[in-house]
């Protein structure tokens, strides 16, 4: 504690001199650091796989990684706000499953695509609705609430339909996911963009807005430093937490419509794990769980890093695939380890 | 402030949980520009009250009135529409924003792209600067800020709505009397900018200090209203405990008149015990039946210094020897085997556990003690809660009850009594009276003096210089934590004596920040 020796005659308590202003400023940074090192991180592995693989560095690997992992970037925003306040959503991948399930089914049936992929969001608004209503107005523990959604929406999936369902060749849903080249390379190295990417960088700059420039994303802060404060400081931390399980349930819901249109199917068992995969990408992007830390952008470069690492097991032939389990949990606990020197530096060097 | 029409009038509040009517047809006044103490024990209905005024809880009858317009507050948003603004005695920030942030959080300045960061950051510096605080950097992370500025931030915020009351609700209560000093000046900036401030405190020094006016609670009851200096102190202390002075009085000539004569063997001898960072080397030497004061301000290192003796700490040099054999006190675990007990200064953390009974509470450590695969038997325990409610007079005295259900003074009983269910034979009691009012204050200092005279020691530590003097046997003075001097008890020792060793030690040592 400092221990301020000026008179009170209205000078009171600035910050002391440089020497600790120094530590300040680091410590402004410090909440930045894991995502700048998850930045990193990714360059580092652009540069080895170059280097070691070739052909990392140019338009299309870069874009079939933005195309592949759109869907993984919608989620790992949801569930960023999520994380932000301190909570959890699981259920992310089950609602991707039910939703797509019926967006199909719908589809199939006859009904107009617009409305079918109206249906697949709202799906997830709905099913986001029922966790946060679990968890604000029954004091349902986070995990225990959005747990039961997602045995929920994998149930009702299964219900549809246990077995793959096709979308007709000709359902404009698929269009979704059309490759648009924007710059022509030679042969196939052209960079190319689906209404899916479109989908997830519109989604990311929201995202950042909403967090960083409307009383509701600071309001999602100040629940994950201390939600018993944002109470008192009379701020609608009720809606808000209802709110974001539904951002996350109606992100999922895009997701499906991303992922569905591209596969072209849907299945009762997509989308498994997918919840602890958009969970790795927000922690190594620099979230912390406990929240109140944490930038939308970083859960991009998170995603991101997942997507590459799958992209250079595969180039590299050498490693078994069933071994992106255990590199992926390698990077996870290398982050969280990172993020738990670098809060007991701060620590230290409040005190110090 | 005579003349103009009151800003807040309550009349007739009346509120009930189950079983207990928490305030009884209270009356209150707040008039613009003055700031009015609200006083009484804890447990007289002073916290419901405020929380009655901030909408935090409905009132069953009576009627509030804020300048002159009835209101019916359905939550806290309702009061701070209403121009009610409180600051609690826990800083109730983020830690994890900004300066900047904390204080305009809710109230941000808003453009046509969302936030408009800039003209927010304006704002908040414009209410720092109306409450002489123009000199905090407003993108420093809260939480890089001592204790005490974050109060003063908590204060900025609550002025950003320009209200037109301010509640502080035990705001000095963690604060050294510099960070006090700095507090009130900016509670008398506030004051004479026309704001209501209703201050709640324990302390009698800083009521006489800043408040204009008293109101008095007693048991959920309306006392009286009385101008400050109207109001002397003992005349104030007997309107909050409802009965006389004199038996807080009496206790203290008691103790002086009690002498003790270290005789034989000492109980617990320390040559160099230190810890790096934490405690200079320290030798001290305590007998039974002494109580051994440590005194000094805040952070001067008592705490750390109980925490070696204890073993939550581990000491990196020194020697410990126990009732005459060397002894190695390595953790909380071993020191109770010694018969060593510690009571943390922090109540709420360290101390009662909120959601076990009051039963569960006290016989905890005795537990600890025998093992938890020896458990003590319902009869035990409740021949033991029996025992120390009735010896302690916790009110009220029922052993069921949760006890985050007790007043803080209670509490504290059922703490110490705690630690005396393990028969210690030294106590080491590091704040034990900090943020309880004085009825309860008075019975745990008896009770601390007739451990001694039965023959424990006690190592009381506390903020509260003239209750050190009026219990301790002999007082180490500490500073910057290392001791600085070693004082026998005896009449010609008073606060002011330590408060002179203290600034005496500091004059060759000005500027020479921690």
């Amino acid at each position: 504690m400092t221990v301020t020796t000026r008179p009170p005659t209205g000078s009171a308590p600035g910050p002391a001199p440089s020497r600790r202003s120094l530590a300040d400023r680091l410590g402004a940074r410090l909440s930045a650091l894991p995502t700048v090192a998850a930045l990193l991180i990714f360059v580092g592995m652009i540069i080895y796989g170059e280097a070691a693989y070739g052909r990392i560095v140019q338009f299309s690997t870069l874009s079939n990684l933005l195309v592949n992992n759109s869907h993984l970037i919608i989620l790992a925003v949801g569930l960023t706000f999520v994380i932000l306040t301190g909570g959890i959503d699981l259920s992310v991948g089950a609602v991707i499953a039910f939703s797509s399930v019926a967006g199909v089914m719908l589809a199939n049936a006859g009904w107009h695509p617009a409305a079918a992929v109206l249906v697949m969001v709202l799906i997830g608004s709905a099913l986001g609705l029922v966790s946060g209503v679990l968890i604000q107005y029954f004091g349902v523990q986070p995990f225990i609430a959005t747990l039961a959604t997602m045995f929920l929406a994998r149930g009702l999936a299964s219900m549809l339909s246990t077995v793959p369902e096709r979308l007709a060749d000709d359902s404009s849903i698929r269009e979704l996911a059309t490759q648009l080249k924007i710059i022509d390379g030679d042969k196939v190295n052209d960079l190319v963009i689906t209404p899916g990417v479109v989908a997830a960088v519109v989604i990311v700059v929201l995202g950042f807005l909403v967090l960083h420039r409307t009383r509701f994303g600071r309001t999602v802060y100040a629940i994950g430093g201390s939600e018993q404060s944002a109470t008192l400081m009379g701020l609608p931390v009720p809606a808000t937490k209802l709110g974001i399980y539904v951002i996350s349930g109606t992100l999922a819901g895009i997701a499906a419509v991303v992922y569905t249109s591209r596969l072209g199917s849907a299945q009762n068992i997509t989308g498994i794990g997918w919840e602890l995969d958009a969970i790795a990408a927000v922690v190594i992007g620099g979230t912390l769980l406990t929240g109140g830390t944490g930038f939308v952008l970083g859960s991009v470069v998170g995603a991101l890093v997942l997507g590459l690492m799958n992209v250079l097991i595969t180039r590299d032939g050498g490693i078994r695939p069933e071994m992106t389990t255990i590199i992926t949990g390698g990077i996870l606990l290398v982050f969280v380890i990172l993020q738990r020197v670098l809060a007991a530096r701060r620590r230290a060097e409040q005190q110090g | 402030m005579t003349g103009a029409p009151p800003i807040v009038e309550m009349t007739g509040i009346s509120i009930s949980f189950p079983g207990v009517k928490a305030l009884d047809a209270v009356d209150f006044r707040l008039f613009p520009g003055e700031v009015h103490t609200l006083m009484g024990e804890n447990g007289a209905g002073k916290s419901t009250l405020i929380k009655a005024l901030t909408g935090v809880y409905k009132i069953d009858e009576g009627r509030i009135l804020v300048a002159g317009e009835e209101r019916h507050f359905g939550g806290t948003a309702d009061a701070q529409a209403a121009g009610i603004a409180t600051v609690y005695q826990e800083v109730n920030l983020c830690a994890n924003l900004s300066i900047g942030e904390n204080v305009m959080l809710g109230h941000e300045v808003r453009g046509p792209f969302g936030i408009n960061w800039k003209a927010t950051h304006r704002a908040a510096a414009e209410v720092l600067a109306t409450l002489g605080l123009e000199q905090l950097d407003l993108r420093r992370p809260l939480d890089t800020l001592s204790l005490a500025i974050q109060q003063l931030v908590a204060i900025s915020r609550a002025m950003v709505t320009r209200p037109k009351v301010l509640i502080l609700d035990e705001p000095t209560s963690s604060l050294d009397a510099n960070e006090v000093a700095n507090l009130f000046t900016v509670i008398r900036r506030l004051r004479d900018q026309g704001v209501a401030i209703l201050f709640v405190t324990h302390f009698l020094d800083q009521v006489y200090a800043i408040s204009d006016r008293i109101t008095v609670l007693r048991n959920g009851g309306f006392v009286g209203e009385y101008p400050t200096r109207e109001l002397d102190r003992t005349t104030l202390i007997s309107k909050m405990i409802g009965k006389d002075f004199a038996t807080l009085r009496s206790l203290g000539s008691e103790r002086q008149s009690h002498h003790y004569e270290p005789r034989g063997e000492p109980l617990l001898r320390t040559e160099d015990l230190g810890r790096k960072g934490s405690s200079e080397p320290t030798d001290l030497e305590l007998h039974k039946g002494e109580v051994l004061g440590l005194a000094g301000l805040l952070g001067s290192g008592r705490t750390e210094l109980a925490r070696l003796l204890y073993g939550a700490d581990k000491p990196d040099s020194g020697t410990v020897w126990l009732r005459g054999k060397k002894t190695d006190i390595h953790s909380p675990t071993a020191a109770l085997a010694h018969r060593i007990a510690f009571s943390s200064e922090n109540r709420r953390d360290e101390g009662v556990i909120r959601d076990l009974t009051v039963r569960e509470n006290l016989v905890l450590a005795v537990q600890a003690k025998r093992g938890w695969f020896r458990p003590l038997s319902r009869k035990e325990q409740d021949a033991l809660v029996r025992k120390y409610l009735t010896e302690l007079n916790v009110r009220p005295a029922d052993p069921e009850r949760p006890i985050k259900l007790l007043s803080g003074g209670n509490q504290q009983k059922v703490l110490l009594g705690r630690w005396l269910a393990t028969e210690p034979d030294l106590l080491i009691l590091d704040e034990p009276t900090r943020g309880i009012d004085v009825g309860a204050k008075a019975e745990i200092q008896a009770a601390v003096a007739a451990l001694a005279a039965k023959g424990v020691a006690v190592v009381f530590i506390s903020s509260e210089l003239e209750e050190v003097v009026r219990l301790s046997d002999r007082i180490i003075v500490m500073k910057d934590h290392r001791k600085l001097a070693e004082l026998e008890n005896g009449p010609h020792v008073t606060a002011e004596t330590i408060v002179a060793v203290i600034a005496d030690e500091g004059d060759d040592e000005e500027g020479d920040s921690e």
